[in-house]
This record gives structure tokens, C-alpha cells and sequence, in this order.
């Protein structure tokens, strides 16, 4: 800040007061102060009895932990991989000049416009064991159907995929028929010219066109996922048992019922990391490409870290 | 429309080619009768839970313990839709869902327009009054959008107990307005770099000043774009449960919580009818800001998947 080129204009500063203060205060301060919290043996109230990896190792041993862990590469996996599937066979079936595509539309998206927490209740009642869907199929006559994930630890978190993918799909698909769409019409010509059918074209020549729309989808799964909350809670509560516990579910506990702060708070940085691991891929590559560009010499200061996800 | 919004290069944000790119359908084969089918029966599962919601809060007890899960209701009540709103439950009070309700309007309004009257100032500085360092908050701010909340959660409850806003309602509202400013800011940000740059400059020869041109001519201007982020905001903040749980307090609950609360504390038999209708009034905010929307909604949307 040493020499200013832009005279800055005292106005503009106050009116970007508010998101430097937020910025600074909760995205770095806020964020340095829980990573030195959890080397702190912090119980109900932050202290400043520094025990070095010491929560770190117990967080590794912790039961509770172990399967928040687990879970979230089975909920992580799952969701991302049907959603896109899923996502991209509604995209592509809804690229078929059908009728009513608005009307599909309306109904593919009206989920995600209902909170996780409506989204869990309903398929928690759904799935109830006694008068949900189970009992109305028996109900049919099929009186050995069984379908009750969420009573059992060993499928309850299916069941929380089943419910967190209906929530999550309609966005997926669109925006990758936003991404179909803009599929130039040459390459469909090129394609009939060719002889190509046309699931082939779909799934070897706009599939990899769309890298960009994909990117997108993925990202905003991922974040989705980190974040997953609600829907447990609505859900299972992290049950039977621990089998539903997730991350986000393990360090809230934490810091409010089992008055464990520095645990919690080793636990919160952990969840930080894969966030840093795929911003410092993404810089890595922006930075690349940068290098590359610099002939050009185009002065245009490219912004960093949101750069991830170029579809447009 | 997809990336547009994420990107930080600055895009109108609107092109939506409306002409399906596929190939161009012959008579009605079988394949087209396998593509029907394939979107009914897609269409059937993301319509069966809304169904179940109203067909089961229109039950009486008896018919739901029969097990007929899908079945239209024999004999039709509003019993529990009058119960759900103003005498189910929680705990020792039984005031039904109605508090909840009403404070959920009293965080949503205020967040509402307190994080986008910010959010567009935002935006128009980093258009248009950019300064040395300038991009390196927003560069942090967009880091923001991805950290996960747990993160951040308690060192700023432990900020807002010493302020004494914890578990009040302007703390609730600065909770929303501090999580919802970077895909906000991005939204105005990107808008405001697409206008074209003649008409600041004219207004400078002008003379006129920061915030002369802000309200004068950028805040009439952005309207469109205000549209998508109150949609995003009022769905985001009525839909919140993580932030209401932790930082609203007993005393301004918001409808989600006091739902969950409500389905969960239930004592003795449980009154799935009565769950239903309260699951439904709570949905019921940001399905009709989804239905009258329409496509400004789809437009915020990938958007506001950021926030999720």
C-alpha cells in the first residue's frame, strides 16, 4: 500500500466498509482464531492452553468422528454421482423437443425450492417403517416388501441420499441443459452427417463439450455436501445410533452440547482442508494458464480464488 | 446462464437460448414414447413427496394408521391445519407453528433488504471505485463463499456474545447478511461491470459523486438483478435452519426450527396429519415465491446453489 496509483475515493471506502469488515473479521480472523482453537484444550469457553496436535489425534480416534468421515465419502459419492447421472439423462431427454418442457421444468425444480429440513421431514415420513411407503405397498398385496433405510444403521444413510438427491437433482439438470443448449448446432449437423447416433453424440461429442457446465454442477454439489446439516437433523439425528453423523452435525454437537470446543474446532479445520486442497488446484491451474497467456500481455487482473468455475 | 453467475468475469448473466439443440424429432417412435416415459415417471418421483405432504395433512389419525399411504383422503379435515398453525406443541408451549411463522417475516424482511442494499454497494464500488487492494477483499470474500460454516460458526458466536447481539434479532439479520455477501456481491458486481462504462463516466463529467450515481442512475438500473437476489435471499434466509438454530435465541425462532422442534419433541403419539400440515405452511413461503417467480427464480438459481 505503499504507493497508491488510484486515489482512493473516501466515499468508497465507507460504502465497502461493511464487506471488508466481513471479509477480514469472519472470513480470515474468524477462520485463523478457530485453527488456533483447536490446539487449545478449550472446553465450554475458549482458552489459550496450547496442547499441539493433541485434539487433532484424539478427533482420529473418536468413533463419532470415524464414521462422520466415512459417511461423507458415501453421502459425497453417491449424491454427486447420481445427481449427475440423473441430472444430465433429465437434461438430455428434456433436449428432445418435448411438450410442456416448462411444465417438467416447474416440477423437476419445485424441490430444491423447499429447506432441507421440509425436504428431510417428508422423507422421513415417507420412509417410515409402520405407515409409510412400505406399509402401502404391503398394503397392495406384496406383503413381503420391505423398505425401511432409515431403522436400519446400515442403510440409513441411503436413505438420506435418496431424499437429499430428490432436494438437489432439478438444479443439476438445469444447468446442464443450459450447457446442452449451448452446444453449437454445427456439431449436431457435423454429427447426422457422419451417421453418428444420436445417444453416441449425447454421451462421446457434448458430454465432453459441456466440461465447463459440469464443473459448475460438481462445485456446487461439493459445497452442498460439506455442508450437509439439516437434512440429518430432520432426518435421523445422526442416527440409529452414530450412523448418520456427519461433519457438520459432529462439530455443532461439539461446540454446543458436548462443550468440547477444541475438538470441535479441530474437527471444523479438518473440514476446511479439502476446500484449501481444491482452491489451490484451481489457482495452480489459473495460475498455468496465466503463465501461458502472459505472451499476450494483457494486464487484465484476473480475480483468484472464485475462478474455478468458468462455464460461460 | 449456468456459469455466468459463479464466474468472476463479468457477464450479463441473461442468455438463455430457449431452442432445444438436440436432434430434430421424427413421427411418435418408440423411442419419443421412451422418452415420455422416462420424464412421467422422473416427474411422479419428484411429485409423490409433495402428495404424500397433502394427502396426509387432510387425514384424520384413524386413516393414517390404516396405512394407506397414497390414498386421497376419505374423510377430509382441516383439523390439522388448524392444529399445526395455532395449537401443536414444542416442548410446554402450544402455540402451534404461528410464532414461528412471524419471526421468520421479522429475520427475512430485514435480511432481505439489509444484504442486498449492501451487496449493490458492493457491487458498484468494485465496478466502478475500484482502489489498491479492493480485489484482495473481494478475492477473501469469495474464498468465503466456499468455506464451510462450521469454520467460522464460533468464533462469531463468541463475537456477538460480547457485542450482545447474540441470540437477538439484529444479530440474526447480520448472520444472514455476512453469509449471503459474496454470491450477492458477485451477482451485483458482475451486473454492474456489464453495464456499459460511458454512462459513469458521463455522469462524472457530470459531477456528480459516489453516491449520487448510486442511487441516481446504478440503483434504477439493477433493478433485473435486484429481482433474482431478493428471490435468492427470501427462499435462502426463510429456508436457513443451521443460523436460526444457533443465532436467533428462544425468542425469535424461525419457522424451520420451530417445525423441526415441533415433529421431533412430539410426546406420545405421534400426529404425522398435523406434522404434514405444519411441513407444508412452512414450504409454503418459498413455493410461491418459486411458482410466481418462474424463471427468475431458475435464474438465481445456480447462483444461489452456492449458498445451499
Amino acid at each position: 500500500m505503499a504507493r497508491r496509483r488510484i486515489k482512493i475515493n473516501p466515499m468508497a471506502l465507507i460504502g465497502l466498509t461493511p464487506m471488508i469488515a466481513t471479509a477480514v473479521g469472519v472470513f480470515v480472523i474468524c477462520i485463523i482464531y478457530s485453527i488456533v482453537l483447536s490446539f487449545t484444550n478449550s472446553r465450554l469457553l475458549p482458552n489459550f492452553e496450547f496442547i499441539g496436535f493433541a485434539q487433532y489425534e484424539r478427533l482420529w480416534e473418536t468413533p463419532r468422528w470415524l464414521i462422520s468421515v466415512r459417511n461423507i465419502w458415501l453421502f459425497g459419492f453417491f449424491s454427486i454421482a447420481f445427481n449427475m447421472i440423473f441430472g444430465y439423462l433429465l437434461a438430455v431427454f428434456m433436449d428432445q423437443r418435448i411438450k410442456q418442457e416448462d411444465a417438467f421444468r416447474t416440477i423437476f425444480l419445485y424441490p430444491f425450492a423447499m429447506s432441507l429440513v421440509v425436504t428431510g421431514l417428508v422423507w422421513q415420513w415417507i420412509m417410515d417403517p409402520n405407515l409409510g411407503f412400505q406399509s402401502a405397498v404391503r398394503n397392495m398385496g406384496f406383503t413381503d416388501f420391505r423398505f425401511s433405510p432409515l431403522t436400519n444403521e446400515a442403510t440409513a444413510i441411503y436413505g438420506v441420499i435418496v431424499a437429499g438427491i430428490w432436494n438437489g437433482v432439478g438444479v443439476t439438470m438445469a444447468i446442464l441443459l443450459a450447457g446442452l443448449r449451448g452446444v453449437d448446432e454445427e456439431v449436431w449437423k457435423a454429427a447426422r452427417v457422419d451417421g453418428i447416433p444420436t445417444w453416441k453424440t449425447y454421451l462421446f461429442i457434448t458430454l465432453p463439450m459441456m466440461r465447463g457446465a459440469f464443473i459448475t454442477a460438481f462445485v456446487l454439489q461439493c459445497v452442498g455436501v460439506v455442508r450437509v446439516y439439516d437434512l440429518i437433523i430432520a432426518m435421523t439425528q445422526g442416527g440409529p445410533g452414530i450412523s448418520t453423523q456427519m461433519p457438520a452435525v459432529f462439530v455443532i454437537q461439539h461446540i454446543s452440547g458436548r462443550s468440547n470446543v477444541g475438538l470441535g474446532m479441530a474437527a471444523a479445520t479438518m473440514m476446511l482442508l479439502p476446500i484449501i486442497v481444491l482452491i489451490a488446484i484451481q489457482q495452480y491451474f489459473a495460475w498455468r494458464s496465466r503463465r501461458r497467456a502472459a505472451g499476450i500481455g494483457a494486464a487484465v487482473a484476473t480475480l483468484p480464488q472464485a475462478q474455478g468455475v468458468k462455464a460461460s | 446462464m449456468s456459469g455466468a453467475a459463479i464466474s468472476t468475469k463479468p457477464a450479463a448473466g441473461a442468455k438463455v437460448v430457449v431452442e432445444p439443440a438436440g436432434p430434430k424429432p421424427r413421427k411418435l417412435t418408440i423411442t419419443r414414447i421412451g422418452v415420455y416415459a422416462f420424464l412421467v415417471i422422473s416427474a411422479i418421483y419428484f411429485l409423490l413427496p409433495l402428495w404424500v405432504m397433502l394427502v396426509t395433512s387432510f387425514k384424520t389419525m384413524p386413516e393414517i394408521r390404516e396405512g394407506y399411504l397414497f390414498n386421497w383422503p376419505r374423510e377430509f379435515t382441516f383439523e390439522p391445519w388448524i392444529k399445526a398453525w395455532a395449537t401443536a406443541c414444542t416442548g410446554r408451549d402450544c402455540n402451534g407453528i404461528s410464532p414461528g411463522f412471524w419471526n421468520s417475516v421479522k429475520i427475512t424482511v430485514p435480511g432481505v433488504i439489509v444484504s442486498i442494499t449492501i451487496a449493490a454497494i458492493n457491487g458498484y464500488t468494485l465496478s466502478y471505485w475500484k482502489f489498491r487492494g479492493s480485489e484482495i477483499f473481494f478475492g477473501i470474500l469469495m474464498f468465503g463463499a466456499f468455506v464451510p460454516y462450521q469454520v467460522v460458526i464460533y468464533p462469531l458466536i463468541i463475537f456477538m456474545r460480547e457485542m450482545g447481539l447474540f441470540a437477538t434479532l439484529p444479530g440474526i439479520i447480520i448472520v444472514h447478511t455476512i453469509f449471503g455477501m459474496p454470491i450477492l456481491t458477485l451477482l451485483f458486481r458482475n451486473f454492474f461491470a456489464s453495464l456499459p462504462e460511458e454512462l459513469f463516466k458521463a455522469a462524472r463529467i457530470d459531477g456528480a459523486g459516489y453516491w449520487q450515481i448510486f442511487f441516481r442512475i446504478m440503483l434504477p438500473m439493477s433493478v433485473p438483478i435486484a429481482i433474482v437476489a431478493v428471490i435468492l435471499q427470501v427462499t435462502g434466509i426463510w429456508n436457513d435452519f443451521l443460523f436460526g438454530t444457533v443465532f436467533a435465541g428462544r425468542e425469535n425462532m424461525p419457522m424451520t426450527v420451530q417445525l423441526n422442534n415441533i415433529v421431533t419433541t412430539t410426546t406420545g403419539t405421534r400426529e404425522y396429519n398435523v406434522n404434514m400440515a405444519a411441513t407444508i405452511l412452512a414450504a409454503a413461503v418459498p413455493l410461491a415465491v418459486y411458482f410466481i417467480s418462474g424463471k427468475w427464480f431458475v435464474r438465481g438459481i445456480a447462483a444461489g446453489a452456492v449458498k445451499g
